[in-house]
């Protein structure tokens, strides 16, 4: 009710202004944009199955309060609109419809799932407003051909396990490789970009799949039957749960394999404590953000840029949540976008500044991680570092590589 | 007092007639859209009170008879090219004779037993469409994009309009059957069988073939409603179909009235705008109160079922009789 009055005031202003016929081209031109405020859309799961990604959105809400605190962009305050989906597509729909026909956002940002960005891609690309960084890893969302108005943000789940890929081939040529998958988009999507990164010559390489679905209780047996196979590799491409319950299994089995872990499962909390530190020792992940557990990172001026936040517009328990700070570094990244931008509001330009990035460095992003778009690169993050576990925190190792 | 009450619902029908072929000359698209997914819930809702209201049978599984409809026009439309007034149709009979099977094992549950049941359908459904054996058809956890229903050119309205229109000529067939079954020998036999089922067989009424027959038609309002729901959003996913839209059916034919077919369209407004409304008073908590929605829509379920036990069709009725037929009554 609060945002509705406040956009009435706005209208209302935006009103005074047409009268004097002075801002007449400005206001038709940039919808949800007055003299004094930039009204951005969103729709995260703040309930439902998902709701632990809530924390994104209510992260990136604080950070536009810090930056309408210090005064705002170009003297413009941010008014972020985030309004709950339950993770549901249809109420996705629903809500952007509402964002962008009676609240009139300038455009959407970081809207969360890969399910929920697609229910409503066609119809932003229609409507011409920007979905700007999705969040999300699918690989379907960097596609400037065919939605020119959808912009990515997450590195894709695809180029991750390119890398894998890659760093398997150059350590163990001749490695029989397992790959336990989740049975959805997010799962196929490493199978996929493990064959790629593996390349055409090294298909046989990948000696078994086996896949689960997340209503199963348990991939005790799916580790079973992929150690049967004699594979002396194993990338896990799970979500936390059931990745600690791989890591668990693999280890209790005394299967001496390489194991890759998926990035999205790299929490030390969520993983490697339910697993057992000890059990997961060994295990090698592609990061791109710091993480706060790391005594590497302790004097960490990034680090200590993302506390003083915390302390000051969340609590303890965002400091050391890795979706709080990636929520915090793609606000980050939106606001350099609106920078950018400077007086020219309108949607065209918005979109041209977001493919526009160039060596943007974050506070959170690893050293060396830079965010780059072009009108032809949709992906934002695209750089990995790979990290081992040591049994008390990942360690850094081996150059940046790009997949 | 019964001939008050048939003048009062007829007056409301034709009102409620009126304000939905005026609404999309008034409407912005936005509401217009609002409005097509009440009229969507509302044939869902008939259709659970024709089986739970009527004939007794409880389910919480009406979300996956939703989602078959929904693929099935999903999958009509984008894998065979059938057109969208063919595949409305085609995906409600899909479901009538999914839900008929359905109907045979139900027969042997009773009460609280087929509740059971029907929810372990409506647990399973979003697993079975993420199937990777269905890929090729379903497009697995991905989803399946439908193209944007555009409305012949002859008819000069705007796609919104024209889904919204699309829709109001489904829900009024739809009721319109629905209120001649329920008021003919079938309506009658469906709630003897609810009220004494032994005393209902000894009348003659062939009670199996009643209770599977019901589970169809039930099913086929859900599947002709989920049809419709793909066509209005564009798109459908295994998470466009979980537990809570079943149980939300559940909690539209309650508020709305059971065992009336009227009852389905307060059910429907009900489920569609206190949820926004719940997100709305929210805010009124500060940005801390992300997880507020679904406490508030709590409340006011539980207000809404204290101030009308029956229903809102009950209070409406309650309201007629005070007013117009105490003094007979």
């Amino acid at each position: 009710m609060n945002t509705r009055r406040q956009f009435l005031a706005s209208s209302a202003t935006a009103v005074a202004a047409l009268a004097t016929g002075a801002f007449r081209a400005r206001a038709a031109d940039m919808p949800g944009i007055t003299d004094t405020e930039i009204k951005i859309g969103q729709t995260m799961p703040y309930s439902g199955p998902a709701s632990a990604y809530g924390v994104i959105g209510k992260t990136e809400s604080a950070y536009f309060k810090m930056i309408n605190e210090a005064g705002g962009i170009n003297g413009r305050k941010i008014n972020l609109v985030s309004l709950d989906d339950s993770y549901s597509p249809p109420k996705t729909v629903e809500q952007v419809r509402r964002l962008a026909e009676q609240e009139g956002v300038a455009f959407f940002f970081n809207t969360l799932g890969t399910a929920q960005n697609a229910s409503i891609r066609q119809y932003l690309n229609d409507a011409k407003i920007p979905q700007l960084f999705v969040a999300t890893g699918a690989s379907l969302f960097a596609d400037p051909e065919h939605f020119p108005w959808t912009v990515g943000y997450n590195p894709s789940y695809q180029t991750e396990a390119r890398i894998y890929g890659k760093h398997i081939l150059a350590t163990k040529p001749n490695a029989k490789v397992a790959i336990l998958y989740q049975n959805d988009g997010f799962g196929k999507d490493y199978l996929t970009g493990l064959k790629d990164g593996l390349g055409a010559d090294h298909a046989g390489m990948i000696v078994k799949e086996a896949s689960y679905e997340t209503s199963e209780p348990s991939v005790d047996s799916q580790v079973v039957t992929l150690q049967g196979s004699g594979a002396d590799v194993l990338l896990i491409a799970a979500t936390p749960k059931f990745a600690a319950q791989a890591i668990r299994k693999s280890y209790d089995l005394g299967w001496d394999a390489t194991r890759y872990l998926t990035n999205v499962s790299q929490s030390i909390t969520a993983v490697m404590k339910a697993a057992g530190f000890e059990k997961s020792k060994g295990l090698i992940t592609g990061a791109y953000g710091k993480d706060v557990g790391d005594p590497a990172f302790k004097d960490d001026a990034g680090v200590k840029e993302w506390q003083a936040f915390c302390d000051k517009y969340l609590s303890h328990t965002e400091f050391g949540d890795l979706n709080a700070s990636y929520g915090y570094g793609a606000a980050a990244t939106m606001a350099q976008v609106l920078k950018q931008c400077g007086a020219d509001l309108s949607r065209e330009n918005v979109l041209k500044q977001a493919t526009n990035i160039q060596n943007l460095t974050l506070p959170m992003l690893l050293p060396g991680i830079t965010i780059n778009t072009s009108p032809t690169n949709y992906s934002p993050i695209r750089q990995l570092k790979l990290a081992q576990f040591n049994g008390e925190s990942w360690q850094l190792f081996g150059d940046l590589i790009a997949g | 007092m019964d001939a008050r009450w048939n003048f009062f619902a007829r007056l409301g029908w034709v009102v409620a007639l009126f304000l939905s072929i005026a609404a999309p000359f008034v409407l912005g698209s936005y509401h217009l859209y609002q409005l097509t997914q009440v009229l969507i819930y509302a044939i869902a809702l008939i259709g659970l009170n024709l089986l739970t209201g009527y004939n007794g049978q409880i389910s919480l599984g009406h979300g996956a008879f939703f989602a078959i409809g929904g693929y099935g026009v999903a999958i009509l439309t984008t894998k065979f090219g059938v057109p969208y007034w063919a595949a409305i149709p085609a995906a409600g009979a899909i479901c009538f004779g999914a839900g008929f099977l359905f109907g045979f094992p139900a027969l042997k549950f009773g009460g609280l037993y087929l509740a059971l049941a029907t929810f372990a359908l409506a647990v399973a459904a979003p697993q079975m469409l993420s199937y990777k054996g269905f890929d090729a058809w379903t497009g697995g956890a991905q989803g399946l994009q439908l193209g944007k229903l555009r409305a012949p050119p002859w008819a000069h309205v705007s796609a919104d309009t024209w889904t919204y229109l699309v829709a109001l000529i489904a829900a009024l067939a739809l009721f319109g059957f629905a209120l001649n079954l329920v008021g003919g020998r079938i309506g009658r036999a469906l709630i003897a069988i609810r009220d004494h089922a032994i005393a209902a067989e000894t009348m003659g009424i062939d009670a199996p073939l009643y209770k599977t027959t019901a589970f169809g038609i039930s099913a086929l309002y859900a599947g002709v409603a989920g049809g419709l729901s793909a066509l209005a959003v564009g798109f459908v996913s295994p998470e466009s179909f979980t537990l809570p839209l079943s149980l939300s059916f559940l909690v539209g034919i309650v508020v709305g009235g059971l065992a009336s077919v009227g009852g389905a369209i307060f059910g429907a407004f009900f489920i569609e705008y206190v949820p926004n409304y719940a997100d709305m008073l929210s805010v009124q908590f500060g940005e801390s109160a992300k997880a507020l929605p679904g406490a508030i829509y709590g409340l006011l379920l539980i207000a809404m079922m204290a101030a009308a036990p029956s229903g809102v069709i009950g209070l409406i009725r309650k309201i007629v009789a005070r007013l117009f037929g105490a003094e007979r009554a």
